[in-house]
């Protein structure tokens, strides 16, 4: 099945795009696909933090993935005092 | 009303969505671009957001904080893009009967916003330019540590 992956501020630019598509296999959970993502994906290394979404919502890591889901990775927010 | 927007943000606006005949205290919060961060000399902003879902978040809060307070009604504006030292990159304003439960309202929105809501800002400062990012720990919200904080 195929998710398709949104990068967002320094993740976009490390990466050099905004989105990519990926071939996961059924069963497969966000906190697999991140493992995976920071182990294949160069843009990745040394990344920090990240949160990740589903379909526009905070997930939880061993939420299961479905084919067309919308997968956000989610740096830390814009912070201030 | 809740709304991103790449244009600079009009208060009157927010004043106008947060009017009601039972409110007595409107409070209204204004984020903007300071001309220097952690001794540096910054040039300008610029705020990227995951359009549908800070909206989904930013209504969220607005509910939620409407459960919390009798607050008459909330509205929060958000730009994006470039926003230059001096302008405005958030605002909310809340309007309720009486002005505690307004500042109260508008303090858990601003604090809110800033620990879950997909926009990040970069800052442009003398010599480069970096994203900004100390998002704590949230009940709810996902962290998987690994690896060191982003440098660049």
């Amino acid at each position: 099945m195929t998710v398709r992956i949104l990068f967002f501020a320094s993740l976009r630019e490390r990466a050099g795009r905004k989105e990519m598509s990926l071939e996961v296999e059924p069963g497969t959970t966000a906190a697999t696909l991140l493992d995976r993502l920071r182990r294949d994906v160069p843009a990745m290394a040394g990344a920090g933090r990240i949160s990740l979404a589903v379909n526009e919502e905070y997930c939880e890591p061993d939420q299961t993935l479905h084919d067309g889901d919308e997968i956000a990775l989610i740096p830390p927010v814009s912070g201030g005092r | 009303m809740i709304r991103l927007t790449d244009e600079p943000i009009r208060i009157d606006d927010l004043m106008s969505a947060t009017a009601d005949p039972a409110a007595g205290a409107t409070v209204v919060f204004v984020g903007m671009t300071r001309d220097n961060n952690e001794g540096r000399s910054v040039e300008r902003l610029e705020y990227e957001a995951y359009p549908g879902m800070a909206e989904k978040e930013l209504e969220r809060i607005a509910e939620e904080a409407s459960q919390r307070w009798p607050i008459a009604r909330v509205a929060i504006v958000h730009r994006t893009g470039v926003v230059p030292i001096g302008e405005a990159s958030v605002a909310i304003a809340a309007s309720s009967g009486h002005r505690g439960d307004a500042f109260d309202a508008a303090r858990f929105t601003i604090d809110r916003l800033k620990e879950v809501v997909p926009i990040w800002k970069k800052e442009f400062f003398e010599g480069g330019a970096v994203w900004i990012g100390d998002q704590k720990g949230e009940e709810g919200v996902w962290k998987n540590e690994g690896g060191d904080a982003p440098s660049e």
